[in-house]
C-alpha cells in the first residue's frame, strides 16, 4: 500500500528533479540531422537517437513549441546527458543552452562546414564519454513526492471507461494527497464531459482557463471538419470496440482523474508544471503526440489505459499499459503491463486495482522495463500548430 | 458470471464484458452504482465491449450512460437490442 513513507529508486539530477531512467539522448534539432544522430546512436551502445520529421522553416508559436518540446525532452530527468545535432550551429546552441539550464552535460554540433562524417565522429566521441559517465550514476531512495506521473489513454473502448480508466483514477486519488505531480489532457476527448472537468477545477481562474482551452479546440474542429467527425472521434478502433459517440468516449476518458482529484492548473503544450497536484494539458488526443508533450513537460512515468490495444511507447517516458478488455489481454498480452479484467467480473474493486497498478508503477520506476520498452517502441512525435513558411 | 455492466441506475444501456453473447441469451447485468443485479434477454448477438439497451429507448430519446447524456437515439431501441452507431448519434460537432 502506498503512503507518504513510500520511496522508489531514482536518479537525482543536478537540478534536484528525479528520473527513473538514465538515457543518453542523441537529439536532432531538424529532419536533416536524423541521419547523423542515428549514426551516432548506432556507434555508441546505450545512446538513443530520437529522429523526427520537423524543424525547418517553422515560425512563431509553432517554432516556439518545437524548441520547447526538444529542450523539454532533453531536460527530462529520465535523461542523464544529451548530444544535440543540427544542420546549423546557431540553433544547436539554442537547444543546448536550454537544456544546460538543468545542469546536466550537453554538447551541440552543427553539420554545416563539417559534413556528416566529421560530425558523426566528433559527436560519437562525446556520446561515448557521456554513456560511460552515466553508467556509473547510482539510483538513490527518493520520496514518492519526487515522482511526476502522467496519463493518457488510447484505442479506448467501453472497457476503458468501465475498468482501466477508473483504475488510473483510483491510483491518482491515492497519489494526490502524497504530493505527486500529475497530468491529464486530450482536450477534444473531454467533449461531453467538459462540465464535469470544469467542476473539478480548484479555483474559478483555473476553470476559466480550462474552458478557454476547451472552447478554442472546439472552434478549431468546427473550422476544419468536413463531417460530424464520426470517423475520427470516436476512431474506427473505438467504434469497433463499442464506443458510439464522442460524449460516451469523453465520459469514459475522464474516469482517469478519479473521484477526488482537483485540477490545480492548466498547461500549454509541453509546458512544465510549477507545483504538485493534478494539471490539465491542452493537447491532442493522438497518443504519441500527447505522450511526447508530457515527456517534454518533465513527467517521468506514464499510465496508459487501453481497450482495443494501442501499442505506443516513448523513448524518454516509460509507458505502462493496462487493459480491462479480456480479448485484448489474451490476443495482445505482450503489450500489457497490468491486467485489470477482474474488475469487470466483480472479482476485484477499484481500490484493489488502483493499488496493484501503483505497485506495477513503482516496480517500473525502480527499473523494470515496460512492455513497450522491451518491444522497442520509441514513438517521438512532435506536435505542429500550422504550415511551415 | 457477469455478462453486462451498467454504471449508473439511470443508465439506459449496459456494456457487454464477455465475448460471444448470442441472440436469445439471458444476460446477467451488474449495476455498479448500487451493486445490484439486473437480467436482460439479448435480442441480437452482442460483441464484447458493445452496448445493449437495458431500458426501452424511443427515437429521439437521450441515451444515458454513466448517468449522463451520451447522444440521441435515431430509432426506437428495444430492451436487449444492440445499441451502437446504427441507432445512436452524437449531439456534438
Amino acid at each position: 500500500m502506498i503512503s507518504s513513507k513510500t520511496t522508489f529508486w531514482g536518479y537525482r539530477r543536478e537540478n534536484g528533479r528525479v528520473g527513473v531512467r538514465n538515457h543518453v539522448l542523441i537529439l536532432p534539432v531538424d529532419d536533416l540531422s536524423n541521419a547523423a544522430a542515428e549514426a551516432v546512436a548506432n556507434n555508441i551502445k546505450g545512446a538513443i537517437a530520437i529522429p523526427h520529421p520537423y524543424g525547418r522553416l517553422q515560425f512563431g508559436a509553432d517554432l516556439d513549441l518545437h524548441f520547447r518540446t526538444l529542450i523539454g525532452a532533453g531536460s527530462n530527468p529520465n535523461v542523464a546527458a544529451v548530444v544535440v545535432i543540427c544542420i546549423e550551429q546557431g540553433w544547436a546552441k539554442r537547444v543546448v543552452d536550454g537544456i544546460a539550464k538543468t545542469g546536466k552535460p550537453v554538447t551541440g554540433f552543427g553539420i554545416e562546414q563539417h559534413g556528416d562524417h566529421d560530425t558523426i565522429m566528433r559527436a560519437s566521441k562525446v556520446a561515448k564519454e557521456y554513456v560511460q559517465w552515466a553508467s556509473e550514476l547510482q539510483r538513490v531512495a527518493c520520496p514518492i513526492s519526487d515522482l511526476w506521473v502522467s496519463t493518457k489513454c488510447g484505442e479506448s473502448d467501453t472497457t476503458s471507461g468501465c475498468g482501466s480508466n477508473p483504475t488510473v483514477g483510483s491510483a491518482f486519488d491515492k497519489l494526490e494527497p502524497l504530493g505527486v505531480t500529475m497530468c491529464f489532457g486530450e482536450t477534444t476527448e473531454i467533449t461531453g464531459g467538459e462540465n464535469i472537468v470544469a467542476d473539478r477545477c480548484a479555483t474559478p481562474e483555473v476553470r476559466n482557463q480550462f474552458m478557454a482551452m476547451f472552447n478554442r479546440y472546439q472552434e478549431l474542429i468546427e473550422r476544419h471538419k468536413v463531417d460530424d467527425l464520426s470517423d475520427s472521434q470516436p476512431t474506427k478502433g473505438n467504434i469497433e470496440g463499442g464506443l458510439t459517440t464522442i460524449e460516451e468516449k469523453a465520459l469514459g476518458n475522464i474516469q482517469k482523474i478519479g473521484k477526488k482529484c482537483k485540477v490545480i492548473g492548466v498547461l500549454d503544450k509541453a509546458e512544465t508544471p510549477t507545483k504538485p497536484g493534478l494539471w490539465f494539458m491542452d493537447s491532442s488526443s493522438a497518443a504519441a503526440e500527447m505522450v511526447t508533450l508530457l515527456a517534454a513537460a518533465g513527467y517521468v512515468v506514464h499510465l496508459f489505459p487501453t481497450g482495443q490495444g494501442n501499442v505506443i511507447g516513448n523513448p524518454i517516458l516509460p509507458v505502462i499499459k493496462l487493459s480491462a478488455n479480456p480479448r485484448t489481454v489474451r490476443t495482445m498480452s505482450e503489450h500489457i503491463d497490468y491486467d485489470c479484467t477482474g474488475l469487470l467480473q466483480r472479482e476485484k474493486n477499484l481500490d484493489q486495482t488502483g493499488n496493484e497498478l501503483l505497485e506495477v508503477m513503482l516496480r517500473t520506476c525502480n527499473g523494470r522495463l515496460t512492455a513497450a520498452e522491451a518491444l522497442g517502441h520509441r514513438e517521438f512525435v512532435l506536435t505542429r500548430l500550422y504550415e511551415s513558411a | 458470471m457477469i455478462h453486462i455492466l451498467v454504471h449508473d441506475k439511470k443508465d439506459t444501456v449496459g456494456v457487454a464484458v464477455v465475448e460471444g453473447i448470442k441472440a436469445g441469451q439471458e444476460l446477467v447485468g451488474w449495476v455498479m452504482e448500487d451493486d445490484s443485479t439486473i437480467k436482460v434477454k439479448a435480442a441480437n448477438d452482442i460483441p464484447i465491449g458493445h452496448k445493449v439497451a437495458t431500458k426501452a429507448i424511443k427515437k429521439d430519446d437521450t441515451v444515458i450512460k454513466y448517468g449522463f447524456d451520451i447522444g440521441r437515439a435515431v430509432s426506437d431501441i428495444k430492451v436487449g437490442e444492440h445499441a451502437h452507431v446504427h441507432n445512436i448519434k452524437t449531439k456534438r460537432w
